[in-house]
């Protein structure tokens, strides 16, 4: 036991969780900052799943006919902006329940990148993924160099993107104009603001990024696209967007711990640690509520989050 | 406040789970020919796509080929696949077995409670579930299942042989039924070879988790290993990474050496019409379950392909052929755990 222990704990193995963790917390960061900007604006988009389906498939199909990754990109980028765009019509539009509309979306997005793929690919097929582009003297920082600089080009963008939503967010008329329509959207409609532009800019945002989680997976991180391959994914990004209290930076932190206890309890299987495997998969999750309940903070959700918006005659 | 949306979100992922229901439907069915003979039709439920190139795709070439084999007068087949949610699975059966299918298949172990429940419904239905030997003492039911510990245990030695590291990977979904077996019997095959090697097993927890499988790779590539292998329809993610980092692979339930023909270095493949077919001669004989199958390397359920691109040395190959004789002769057992 001790020694298992020990292997457990050397530092090559902290330092193959650390790599692991940061790759898989990449799509649920694209997923999870797109659905915040949602939720801060009153949207709950439960239709990430559908939307990240669908955008890895289009990325891994472009990129398979074409050859071309940034051509692959593109395509999931539109098909998550549609997406989105037919999100936006049905609850901005037509006042849609927002909840039962996203599950419509995620049904959709489920059997429609599956429909696809038994007609188009015919059977799981590869591509070559994005490669590890390592930057320059950082990648050759001893020992943290490797965890943290030899990624694809979509790890790093996800991780840039963090800051960035929090500063659009908190420092910007835009941020400024999506705060307050997911608090008041009265009181914002009342300034001059149009709480239907806000919404549909971030719910075709929050498409746009679920497409780009979608293809970081199939074209970033993997090279293959299989039926129902998100297996879920989606659904802890939003889940993850009420863990991190609707920040970026909340978000960033649960991404984190939830993939990085998944990247330990792959290791503790593969050192051989004697606990059956039903409990080391439950780890993430488990340790994720832990985390939740012990920080419950004065955090609340938007006060419109999932109010549609009626201007008053 | 805090609670009220956690609350909702569950309740609506609940919900989610029963529209899935309504959406994935079934296949269209072709319809009966209107002859004086009538076909014997079958009505197939699958967890996952019909070209998962793994255990759906197994059985689904199954049935082309027995079509191919009886001819379309004789043979027709449905299938509903994609049907991971159980309760979405126990509808379908139950619509098939209405239609008066001659035999409705339940492909996955996990269908098993809803069978049991929906047989007895039926007397004059006969239905087959896999991968079990257990037919709940109806006289309706069918079991079936493979030896995959017998592929497993050939692969196994050829991994043993050909690892340079001493160290080998493999990737499960969730340790139980036929990826159990075929898991116990790889580690026996490399045991039995090369007593001193190390096999790390990994289950990620899920059949459709691609992600994690590719990262469950890249984890036993960090920890030394050469070769790999894996089981279920997420596995292709785990072939992607093992072909980028030049490590072998051994292949299960369908033929994946298109996926990498690079490092794929044999599969074991299933046939299961071999089975089936014993099945299908049963019901026309009036025997409409009761008992159990299993397909195995000695009745060429199971057969051993191996990747022709991939040059395989001549002493591995040999060994592997001495212990499909081996297991076939029953001179090799396999201990299951």
């Amino acid at each position: 036991m001790e020694g298992l222990l020990e292997k457990v704990l050397s530092l090559s193995v902290l330092l193959g969780m650390l790599t692991s963790g940061i790759r898989l917390a990449t799509p649920y960061l694209y997923a999870a900052i797109g659905e915040t900007f949602g939720q801060r604006s009153g949207v709950l988009n439960l239709g990430v799943e559908g939307q990240m389906l669908m955008g890895a498939f289009a990325a891994f199909y472009v990129t398979w006919r074409t050859g071309n990754l940034l051509l692959g990109l593109l395509a999931a980028v539109v098909v998550g902006a549609l997406m989105g765009l037919a999100m936006a019509v049905v609850t901005v539009n037509l006042h849609a329940e927002q909840g039962i509309s996203g599950i419509g979306f995620y049904l959709f997005g489920l059997g429609m990148s599956d429909l696809l793929f038994q007609k188009l690919l015919g059977t799981v097929r590869t591509v070559e993924p994005f490669p590890d582009l390592p930057i320059p003297l950082l990648s050759d920082i001893p020992l943290l160099g490797p965890v943290f600089f030899r990624h694809n080009v979509l790890v790093y963008a996800a991780y840039l993107l963090v800051p960035l939503a929090w500063f659009v967010l908190n420092k910007t008329t835009l941020g400024l104009n999506i705060r307050s329509v997911g608090e008041n959207p009265e009181a914002a409609d009342s300034l001059g603001i149009s709480v239907a532009r806000v919404r549909y800019f971030t719910i075709i945002l929050g498409g746009v990024l679920s497409g780009i989680a979608g293809a970081a997976l199939s074209v970033g991180l993997l090279g293959v696209f299989q039926q129902n391959m998100t297996s879920g994914l989606g659904f802890i990004a939003v889940a993850l967007v009420y863990f991190g209290a609707w920040r970026p930076l909340g978000v960033l932190a649960g991404a984190l711990i939830f993939s990085l206890v998944n990247a330990m309890q792959l290791w503790v299987q593969v050192l051989g640690v004697p606990i059956p495997s039903e409990l080391a998969v439950m780890m993430p999750y488990i340790l994720t509520i832990v985390v939740l309940v012990l920080t419950v903070s004065r955090a609340r959700p938007p006060s419109a989050l999932t109010k549609p918006f009626e201007r008053e005659a | 406040m805090f609670r009220n949306p956690l609350f909702r979100l569950l309740l609506v992922f609940g919900l989610a789970l029963g529209l899935l229901a309504a959406c994935k439907g079934q296949q269209p069915a072709t319809p009966a020919a209107e002859e004086a003979k009538k076909p014997f039709r079958v009505a197939v439920v699958m967890p996952s796509a019909i070209n998962d190139l793994a255990f759906s795709q197994s059985m689904y070439d199954a049935l082309v080929a027995i079509q191919k084999e009886r001819g379309e007068e004789n043979f027709q087949f449905v299938y509903s696949d994609g049907m991971y949610v159980v309760d979405d699975a126990a509808a379908a059966i139950r619509d098939y077995a209405t239609q008066g299918y001659d035999l409705v298949i339940a492909h996955g172990s996990q269908y098993g409670s809803s069978l049991q429940e929906i047989a007895p419904d039926f007397p004059n239905t006969s239905f087959a579930w896999g991968t079990t030997v257990e037919t709940f003492g109806l006289p309706n039911v069918f079991a079936y299942e493979a030896a995959s510990e017998q592929g497993g245990y050939v692969n196994g030695v050829m991994a043993a042989m050909l690892t340079k590291s001493g160290v080998i990977g493999v990737v499960g979904p969730i340790e139980t039924g036929d990826a159990k077996r075929y898991v116990d019997g790889f580690v026996a095959g490399v045991k039995a070879t090369k007593p001193d090697a190390t096999v790390n097993v990994n289950w990620i927890g899920s059949f459709s988790d691609v992600s994690l499988a590719a990262e469950a790779a890249k984890t036993h590539i960090a920890a030394g290993a050469d070769v790999m292998t894996g089981t279920a329809q997420m596995v292709v993610g785990a072939i992607g990474v093992a072909k980028e980092h030049g490590v072998l692979w051994f292949g299960t339930q369908a033929d994946q050496t298109s996926l990498a023909p690079e490092i794929v270095v044999a599969n074991q493949v299933y046939h299961w019409e071999v089975v089936l077919n014993q099945m299908i001669d049963l019901i026309q004989q009036g025997t409409l379950g009761g008992r159990s199958f299993a397909i195995d390397l000695a009745n060429g359920g199971i057969v051993m392909v191996y990747n022709p691109q991939f040059d395989l040395p001549d002493d591995v190959k040999a060994a592997a052929e001495k212990t499909i004789e081996g297991i076939k002769k029953g001179e090799i057992t396999i201990p299951l755990k």
